[in-house]
């Protein structure tokens, strides 16, 4: 049976892993290189990195640090964060990522999942979508762009089941209202997507306690549990995630 | 040394990190005179079936010359898949046809990509596998899969609803369908175990 995944995220920039609050109040968590390796040695079953500055500067700085990551991780790695071709997510993957993370990009044009999934093969392909609970639909999330900064019309359950028509393998799916709050995942909105696609749905934003990452799995339906705050600053190691879900009845790769 | 075939797909870098991280000699390249050189071959592979065998171009010709030869070849992912005779992945598509069998999509009653790490049943008398006890993790990231009709293959299974073929070995053909490049301590040590395999 396939084990529910343990997901560091490293959100970068200028060359640092920072984390913030409702993508907010940045706070320096530490060296890319480093804390991927760290995580890596340590059990993760995945790493995330995302580009949160995500310029053109950046672009050049982050396949960089994508060869120097590769170098010392040997579990399976996304990056994201301004991907907006097929070039770009060619020149990650063969600078050492398994699959790249598009958001902004796929919601101006959705036809780069599509064209990425012929190339690279579906399990490449990760649709990344920040979502904000609609102040105007009650029960409904829209689709936020550019670093959750934009919001759109667009519905998330919607849009993930599309995104998973066009090619998408994955979502990692981002509560902006959870983020950072260490006050547990929106499950509702896990439960949602994750009923609405058949690929795997990676819960993100709000994970603060062991029993969060249990319930983002049973109650929001979520493949994987993505978080930063709680692993970054040192409140539980990826071991102690990993046994606690165990011991709650949940296949873990232990 | 062991050469990967560069054929500007996937993740060719992180299987050489991996290489390079258990001490083992590895070039990328789809030189002749290399591949001749070479104790054992990596086809590794993040790509579309039909795309990957396309980039193999002339490639193809040199990695069957060096089967047929009883140099060990080592697929990984849709490498792996390349071996056998035939995909429907995005239309059909030949393989290279060193083992018998079809490469059809994971039924869609399953989550698909099958992605993430399962527990993989490993026979004993399988090389790729030495050391590693009867059972371990590996990280697999795939929407097809390989139905083996080869009677002469040795198969490691994985459950994912049905029995997945994880791995197989034919005499010098050895073939992963997860990564073992990524599946921490258990896939570097499948790496090493082919190392071993290359030197005898």
């Amino acid at each position: 049976m396939l084990t529910k995944r343990i997901i560091p995220c490293l959100d970068v920039k200028d060359n640092r892993v920072v984390k913030g609050v409702n993508f907010l109040n940045l706070r320096d968590a530490g060296d890319p290189v480093e804390l991927g390796a760290r995580y890596s040695d340590t059990g993760a079953d995945e790493l995330v990195f995302l580009d949160i500055t995500a310029t053109i500067r950046s672009r050049k700085t982050i396949v960089d640090m994508v060869k120097r990551v590769a170098e010392n991780v040997f579990i399976p790695f996304t990056v994201g964060g301004g991907i907006r071709t097929i070039d770009q997510i060619d020149e990650l993957l063969r600078s050492g990522a398994e699959k790249a993370s598009v958001n902004t990009a796929a919601v101006r044009d959705p036809n780069l999942l599509a064209e990425a999934a012929q190339r690279f093969g579906n399990q490449c392909v990760v649709l990344a979508i920040d979502a904000r609970r609609s102040k105007t639909r009650p029960g409904h999330w829209q689709v936020c762009v550019k670093a959750g900064s934009e919001p759109t019309d667009i519905d998330v359950v919607e849009w993930a089941a599309q995104g998973e028509q066009l090619g998408a393998g994955e979502i990692l799916l981002t509560s902006m209202d959870a983020d950072g709050t260490l006050a547990g995942y929106d499950n509702e909105l896990n439960r949602a997507v994750s009923d609405a696609v058949n690929i795997p749905v990676i819960a993100s934003g709000g994970a603060g306690t062991l029993d969060h990452l249990y319930d983002a799995v049973v109650v929001g339906g979520a493949d994987a549990v993505l978080m930063a705050s709680i692993t970054h600053f040192g409140n539980y190691t990826i071991r102690q995630m990993k046994e606690y879900l165990r011991d709650r009845g949940l296949p873990m790769n232990l | 040394m062991i050469a990967v075939i560069d054929y500007s797909v996937g993740n060719v870098k992180s299987v050489c990190n991996a290489f390079h991280h258990i001490g083992c000699e590895v070039e990328l390249s789809r030189d002749p005179a290399r591949i001749e050189k070479a104790a054992g071959l990596v086809l590794p592979g993040v790509a579309a079936f039909g795309y990957a065998m396309e980039a193999l171009g002339s490639a193809a010709e040199l990695v069957q010359q060096a089967a047929a030869a009883g140099k060990p070849i080592l697929g990984i992912c849709v490498g792996h898949q390349l071996l056998f005779d035939a995909s429907c992945e995005y239309g059909p598509h030949a393989g290279l046809g060193l083992v018998k069998g079809q490469v059809v999509p994971v039924p869609p009653e399953q989550t698909v990509p099958h992605m993430g790490w399962n527990l993989v049943e490993m026979p004993e008398d399988m090389d790729l596998f030495a050391g590693l006890g009867p059972a371990k993790h590996f990280y697999f990231a795939h929407s097809f899969h390989v139905q083996v009709t080869d009677t002469q293959a040795k198969i490691a299974h994985t459950d994912y609803g049905f029995p997945l073929t994880a791995s197989i070995q034919k005499a010098n053909i050895y073939g992963v369908q997860f990564h073992p490049e990524k599946s921490g301590a258990q896939g570097l040590q499948v790496l090493r175990n082919f190392q071993e395999i290359c030197r005898r």
